[in-house]
């Protein structure tokens, strides 16, 4: 990169020239009303990471004054960060929106689960989420899964048909043309709708930073106890960590995405401040997911086969 | 490496454009060299690509398995499906639709360029201006990109020769204007040995122009807004009913086209009512003006009866409404599209059930020739349809307003979308071609 940063030039400098985020932002906001004025009962999944976060707080801009017109649905593995936990129910208040729990420990508890050898619950949540849109019988299911994350959700449209297993089928996609999206489903089908598909990771914390979103502390530089396991740091606890031979060690990290514990690395960072945390993502020389997720590393098209059994 | 404050990167502004390019004229090598020279391509990205590569006994990394995403991409070698690529220079982000080259092409050509402000089109130095580089021409025009790039790609090839790159460029350029693309922007390059792309070449003295990237970066993404039809889709009305808000009744939607100001007299079709904008709210900001492609709510001074798939247009330029839409279309499902075929037509917010009363023609796209009466369309087929909808619509011709010019037809059945249409004459210039169907009464 050079050492200068051109402010827009002539060319560019038109008054009418939305910013990036803007343009984002604009692009967001058509989606979610384009759902609320065609569905009948659409959620978003909310995990309390910092893209759920980032589309409520999408939402709420959507319709104020207004409510915002969906509920939130939270796939819980049972295996969370209790500080993103706190935070859920805090937002959860202060919106006084409806949330909705689908629980993969109720479904370890009552056997229709078991757990993997590994300890890992990231693909469990799959039977979870698909039973809770069933029974609750969503017809639009938000996510904030962005095509710059990893290389099948590239290829994934704004409006995703799914069949009433929630299975995803790339090669029967509608194409999207403009900004014209096509939601017409069967009965018992569903629409995975993801506003976030064109953000990139440093557009996510750049709009944070600008619209001074509250994030769970877990995404700034913090010490924790962790181990090394896969190549990834991992927060020591009761879900299966540290086994023999893995030491626990305190150290300053932060996490750049928030999932399942068991499969969720921290990354060593100072960030403290959002203006750290850009700063550091916009020099870093690895994608979000190849730095903290382990369920990524399984095989090359691991994230194809789970959207294709309907996981996020 | 430089710091970028976050105030800094959100000053930059947003540019979608699109690739279009055959099998061996170094598209892939280009856009690598563009994620590549931008540091967009991430270590262990390069790694997985590197690995794969090298196990499938390749000598050099194939950047087209960085979006190769699908495992039927993968086994096959080919690109099945458009793939986004996201990338930004301090100036600007960019977001890539990149179209392949082989499988169902004009539909994931005509896809990529919907949402285009520019069109690359590539073509090799050595064979120049083929029955392709013709094709993805005529696309461009058809969908009405504002900008085309054509790409000499390999100058190398050809001792980095202006006469090379001049015969192609005035070949191409003739060829482009007649079909009524209002600007092409030539720029010789070596995607292979990087002349042009990033940085300005040093074998190629005699070109003055931008470098490929510095064009990206450059060229106007919004145009002169006090020339276009305003028109605001309106999406969902918001009624808070709260005890803040007794009585809010805001009319939201994403500006398709032009400006909307407070005090302007404005029209609501099809019903025609007219009333007067009281306030516009910004996303939680009130505003005196908005314009494309702001989402905004809008406050009228008259309760009167709007709803969803209602277009708010000023009442000094409102487009009339009709039933009878004619249309260029491009058909991107695998059943056909049939001469009485019932559909469901989705114009901006609005839905409504329609009839296919006449397939006119069907348009080769290699010599824009014309074959009449095709009885259907099948996939990946370009041609003009009239269609009878159930109510009035309001469109525009897609020359005047992308947004409100263009639509979709769906499957009533299964909701398949079965073609995209862009009302009106297909292209800019008034007599491009000549035909073999003078008779016919149509012109392309």
């Amino acid at each position: 990169m050079t050492t200068t940063v051109a402010k827009a030039e002539e060319g560019t400098a038109s008054p009418y020239a939305l910013s990036h985020l803007d343009s984002l932002e604009s692009e967001a906001v058509h989606i979610f009303r384009e759902v609320a004025g065609e569905f009948e009962n659409p959620v978003i999944l909310f995990s309390g990471g910092k893209d759920s976060i980032v589309m409520l707080h999408l939402a709420l801009k959507a319709f104020a004054p207004a409510p915002v017109p969906f509920s939130l649905l939270h796939v819980d593995t049972g295996h969370n960060f209790p500080e993103v936990l706190e935070y859920r129910d805090r937002v959860v208040d202060a919106h006084g929106l409806r949330l909705h729990v689908a629980s993969v420990q109720d479904y370890i508890d009552r056997g229709t689960l078991r757990e993997r050898p590994d300890g890992t619950r990231n693909p469990l949540q799959t039977l979870p989420l698909t039973e809770k849109i069933q029974s609750e019988k969503f017809d639009a299911v938000f996510g904030g899964g962005r095509r710059d994350e990893e290389k099948a959700r590239a290829k994934e449209r704004v409006f995703s048909l799914r069949d009433e297993f929630s299975q995803w089928d790339p090669r029967r996609q509608r194409p999207e043309l403009w900004n014209l999206y096509n939601g017409r489903h069967a009965p018992g089908e569903h629409v995975r709708v993801f506003p976030l598909s064109n953000w990139t990771e440093l557009d996510v914390w750049q709009y944070i930073a600008r619209e001074g979103i509250e994030l769970p502390e877990i995404y700034f530089a913090h010490d924790r106890e962790v181990f090394r396991r896969g190549g990834m740091w991992l927060t020591a606890g009761e879900w299966g960590g540290p086994k023999d031979g893995e030491t626990v060690e305190k150290r300053l990290v932060r996490y750049r995405t928030v999932g399942d514990m068991s499969c969720t690395g921290a990354v060593d960072s100072d960030a403290v401040t959002l203006d750290d945390v850009i700063a550091e993502i916009a020099a870093s020389r690895l994608t979000e997911r190849g730095a903290t997720r382990a369920d990524d590393k399984m095989s090359e098209a691991a994230m194809e086969d789970r959207k294709r059994e309907g996981y996020f | 490496m430089s710091t970028i404050t976050s105030e800094e990167l959100s000053a930059t502004t947003l540019l979608r454009f699109a690739t279009a390019g055959s099998v061996d004229d170094g598209k892939s090598t280009l856009v690598g060299r563009l994620l590549h020279d931008s540091k967009s391509i991430l270590t262990d990205q390069l790694e997985a690509v590197e690995r794969v590569s090298a196990s499938r006994g390749q000598d050099a990394p194939d950047l087209a398995l960085l979006t190769d995403g699908l495992r039927a991409e993968r086994e096959q070698g080919i690109t099945i499906d458009v793939a986004y690529r996201y990338f930004a220079t301090p100036r600007r982000r960019f977001i890539l639709a990149d179209t392949p080259g082989h499988v169902q092409y004009t539909r994931n050509m005509v896809t990529g360029a919907s949402t285009a402000e520019l069109t690359v089109i590539l073509v090799d130095a050595r064979n120049g201006v083929v029955e392709q580089t013709r094709r993805h021409a005529a696309i461009a025009a058809l969908l009405r990109v504002p900008h085309v790039v054509l790409a000499v790609n390999k100058m190398d090839l050809v001792e980095y020769r202006e006469s090379v790159f001049a015969q192609i460029a005035e070949e191409f350029t003739a060829y482009a204007s007649e079909l009524g693309v209002p600007e092409v922007t030539a720029i010789p390059i070596s995607a292979l040995a990087g002349d042009n792309v990033v940085d300005p070449s040093a074998n190629m003295d005699w070109y003055g122009g931008p470098t490929f990237l510095e064009h990206l970066e450059t060229v106007p993404v919004s145009h002169d807004l006090a020339h276009c039809h305003a028109r605001l889709p309106v999406q969902y009305v918001i009624r808070p009913q709260t005890a803040e808000h007794p009585d809010y009744r805001g009319y939201a939607g994403q500006i398709a086209a032009g400006t909307f100001h407070v005090g302007e007299a404005v029209t609501v079709l099809p019903s025609g009512r007219t009333s007067t904008i009281s306030g516009i709210d910004l996303l939680g900001r009130p505003v005196d003006a908005a314009w494309t492609t702001q989402s905004v709510t809008v406050l009228l001074s008259d309760d009167i009866d709007i709803s969803r798939g209602d277009l708010i247009v000023p009442t000094k330029d409102a487009p009339a409404t009709t039933q009878d839409v004619e249309a260029t279309v491009c058909h991107v499902a695998d059943q056909p599209l049939t001469v009485g075929h019932r559909v469901l037509i989705k114009h901006g917010t609005r839905t409504v059930k329609a009839i296919v009363k006449d397939i006119p023609s069907r348009l080769t796209l290699d010599d824009l020739s014309l074959h009449p009466h095709p009885g259907q369309l099948v996939a990946n087929d370009i041609g003009r349809v009239k269609i009878r909808t159930s109510e009035p619509l309001p469109v525009d011709s897609y020359a005047d307003s992308r947004r409100t010019g263009s639509f979709i037809l769906i499957d009533p059945a299964d909701g398949t979308t079965l073609t995209a249409g862009m009302v009106g004459e297909s292209f800019a210039a008034p007599e491009p071609v000549k035909d073999e169907s003078d008779d016919d009464g149509w012109d392309f």
